[in-house]
């Protein structure tokens, strides 16, 4: 699988606990450079938890424990001398909900560049405009680049939130359920997004909608209790999928 | 006419719920209402007074009002403090005494009158050879109510003078070195409060495990309801020795451990409120600073605590609020001094802890009665005040700074 492209993150024999609870069951993938690879099943399937390890968010909840490996780019990011803030800048990620930070849409996007780097205001302008118009939020946008990002839409919020991803121009990026709060026409905005961003990014996708995962994605992955039953191309694992579980799920008989 | 929604039960219980919680806040409004409607009261008993006693520098105006109560209120009130022994003896010169030219007439013990020594101008009118009082008592008073009233200026001006000696003959109502004691203690106080409070509370709402959390939460809130007495006591007898051992001050209670001392009264408020905000700033964005790769700190200063800048910002004014109107650690560890000064390292007297000393010897309906008064209103319009700017116009700009609204 996904031989045709570079590896870009890799899990083996994946393990992940909350606490005493397992919730992830040894996982091996392999995910392809610069592709839309998505993750689909039902909730609580892991599919989510999965998406956060690569970046190490679960860090963030007391009592979580990892065993198994995930590399990206050959390097196991669980492993001691990994810094996660250098990790969380070269993976970034845009969550469910849209969570503009309570600043204008100029700051929330230079947010992430001025954290460590003197950036002279010439370059934040330009980073700043090119990432808008990568998110397709330019024009939309560009009178009101000093006014509160909480004025804008669900779905401009949205966008702005993957603006502020992409500002700090990281090499992959991972999405959580990115259009389950948005209106189809904001959806449609975000998903051409995703397409033309997979030029430059590797872009993991987590989705409730299974439509989505074949519009968008080059690879999907389909998960159950907390199982990779499933990981091939789309369009194979949409048409011909090798498992029963996977049939079941896509057809609609459960989920 | 009958329809599927017609009244058909009454909820009595209901009605007198909601009634009786109408009638509950309406009496406590009035009640709140009420206090400051008395409080403005008695300190405008300071302006109008005049009219009825032209001659109001206290010694008259006391003797006159004290003449109609008890006997020891008199004592207490004046005599007590100008002359320690003079209360021994209150029957020797006391005016409501049935017939004072009979015990007046006789000569009292020499040694009894401490007038003599202590007061400049008792011995112009007592003989201070013999010790005998003056006859007529009435006369007296008579005498040193028109020797005032050549001197009384407008009350105002008489308050903004820079001495605060409220009992003597000529005693002088200058509030000047207790804004100042009151300002040098709060500034010290919210100096080292809200910085502390604040930085705590974010360590506990952002970096403490959740097991630290459950302990210094409390622990921090607990010392809100400490009394304020414990701390006072501490800072005279701990933190005073500490402060003056290590700096060499001195004075050994001054505005620096007053001011530490109500900063203990002012972190557990800074610190409950401020992290009830920052707590209340959803987590997603915390979560979503740090997968920008930013550090827990850098997340803490420049995401959270701008999100929670109206909540901090009402911590650090009720802080304010606190350390000004705290009276019993002022009381206790400031060195109570009625200087003006702004050194630190100088004894402060605050407003509040004035009022709380003073105003329990102080004769009823008397000028100084209404000066402290006068100083409770200025504590009421101080704190509304800022409440108010900051409610109209810091507020604004703090949120349109930090949050680009």
């Amino acid at each position: 699988m996904a031989k045709e492209y570079p590896v870009k993150i890799e899990a083996h024999n994946f393990n992940f606990h909350y606490g005493a609870k397992q919730a992830l069951f040894n996982i091996n993938l392999s995910i392809p450079e610069r592709r839309v690879t998505a993750f689909i099943g039902p909730s609580g399937c892991g599919k989510s938890t999965f998406l956060r390890s690569m970046n190490r968010m679960n860090d963030l909840i007391d009592g979580t424990r990892v065993d198994g490996h995930m590399t990206i780019d050959g390097v196991d990011v669980y492993s001691k001398d990994v810094d996660v803030v250098t990790l969380r800048r070269r993976v970034g990620m845009v969550f469910q909900k849209s969570i503009p930070f309570p600043k204008s849409i100029y700051e929330n996007i230079t947010y992430g560049l001025t954290l460590n780097d003197k950036v002279t205001k010439t370059e934040l302008d330009h980073i700043v405009e090119s990432s808008l118009r990568k998110s397709a939020l330019w024009e939309e946008v560009k009178d009101r680049l000093h006014h509160s990002a909480q004025g804008l839409s669900g779905g401009q919020q949205q966008r702005l939130c993957i603006a502020r991803a992409v500002a700090i121009n990281p090499e992959i990026l991972l999405m959580d359920e990115p259009c389950s709060a948005l209106d189809p026409i904001s959806t449609g905005k975000v998903e051409e997004l995703i397409t033309e961003l997979k030029d430059s990014y590797t872009i993991v996708l987590v989705t409730h909608n299974m439509q989505q995962a074949g519009r968008v994605s080059d690879y999907t992955g389909f998960f159950l209790m907390g199982s990779l039953i499933e990981f091939d191309r789309t369009r194979t694992l949409f048409t011909s999928p090798a498992k029963k579980e996977t049939e079941d799920y896509i057809t609609g008989r459960f989920g | 006419m009958s329809h599927p929604f017609k009244r058909t039960q009454t909820r009595p219980g209901e009605w007198i719920a909601e009634w009786s919680i109408r009638l509950v806040a309406s009496v406590s409004i009035i009640v709140i209402f009420l206090i400051f409607v008395f409080v403005f009261r008695e300190a405008a008993t300071l302006f109008t007074s005049k009219a009825d006693t032209p001659a109001s520098a206290a010694t008259s105006g006391e003797a006159a009002s004290a003449s109609d109560l008890e006997p020891e209120t008199y004592g207490d009130a004046d005599t007590s403090m100008m002359a320690t022994t003079a209360s021994d003896e209150p029957d020797v010169y006391n005016p409501d005494v049935q017939d004072p030219t009979a015990e007046a007439g006789e000569p009292g013990a020499p040694g009894q009158f401490i007038y003599k020594s202590k007061n400049p101008k008792y011995p112009e009118i007592y003989n201070p050879d013999t010790g005998i009082l003056p006859e007529d008592i009435d006369d007296e008073t008579a005498e040193v109510a028109s020797s005032d009233t050549v001197k009384v200026e407008p009350i105002l001006s008489r308050l903004a003078g820079d001495t605060w000696q409220p009992v003597g003959e000529n005693p002088k109502f200058g509030i000047l070195p207790l804004i100042t004691g009151t300002l040098k203690t709060t500034i010290i106080a919210i100096l080292i409060g809200a910085p502390l409070g604040i930085l705590a509370a974010l360590y506990v709402a952002f970096f403490a495990r959740r097991r630290v959390r459950e302990i210094v939460k409390p622990a921090i809130e607990l010392l809100a309801g400490f009394p304020s007495v414990v701390i006072g006591f501490f800072c005279l007898v701990t933190v005073a020795s500490f402060i003056q051992d290590a700096t060499g001050i001195s004075y050994r209670l001054n505005a620096i451990v007053g001011g530490i001392g109500l900063s203990l009264a002012v972190i557990p408020i800074v610190f409950s409120i401020a992290e009830d905000a920052l707590s209340a700033v959803p987590k997603t964005l915390r979560e979503a600073s740090l997968a920008l790769g930013s550090t827990e700190w850098q997340t803490a200063y420049r995401v959270m605590l701008p999100a929670a800048a109206p909540g901090v910002f009402a911590a650090v004014l009720l802080g304010i609020g606190r350390a000004f109107g705290e009276t019993m650690i002022a009381i206790m560890a400031t060195g109570n001094a009625p200087l003006t000064s702004l050194s630190p390292f100088e004894p402060a007297r605050t407003v509040a802890a004035t009022i709380g000393s003073e105003m329990g010897e102080v004769v009823w309906g008397s000028e100084h009665y209404g000066v402290l008064f006068f100083m409770g209103v200025l504590l009421f319009v101080f704190s509304f005040g800022l409440n108010a700017v900051t409610e109209l116009y810091v507020k604004k700009r703090l949120i349109k700074k930090f949050q680009g609204r």
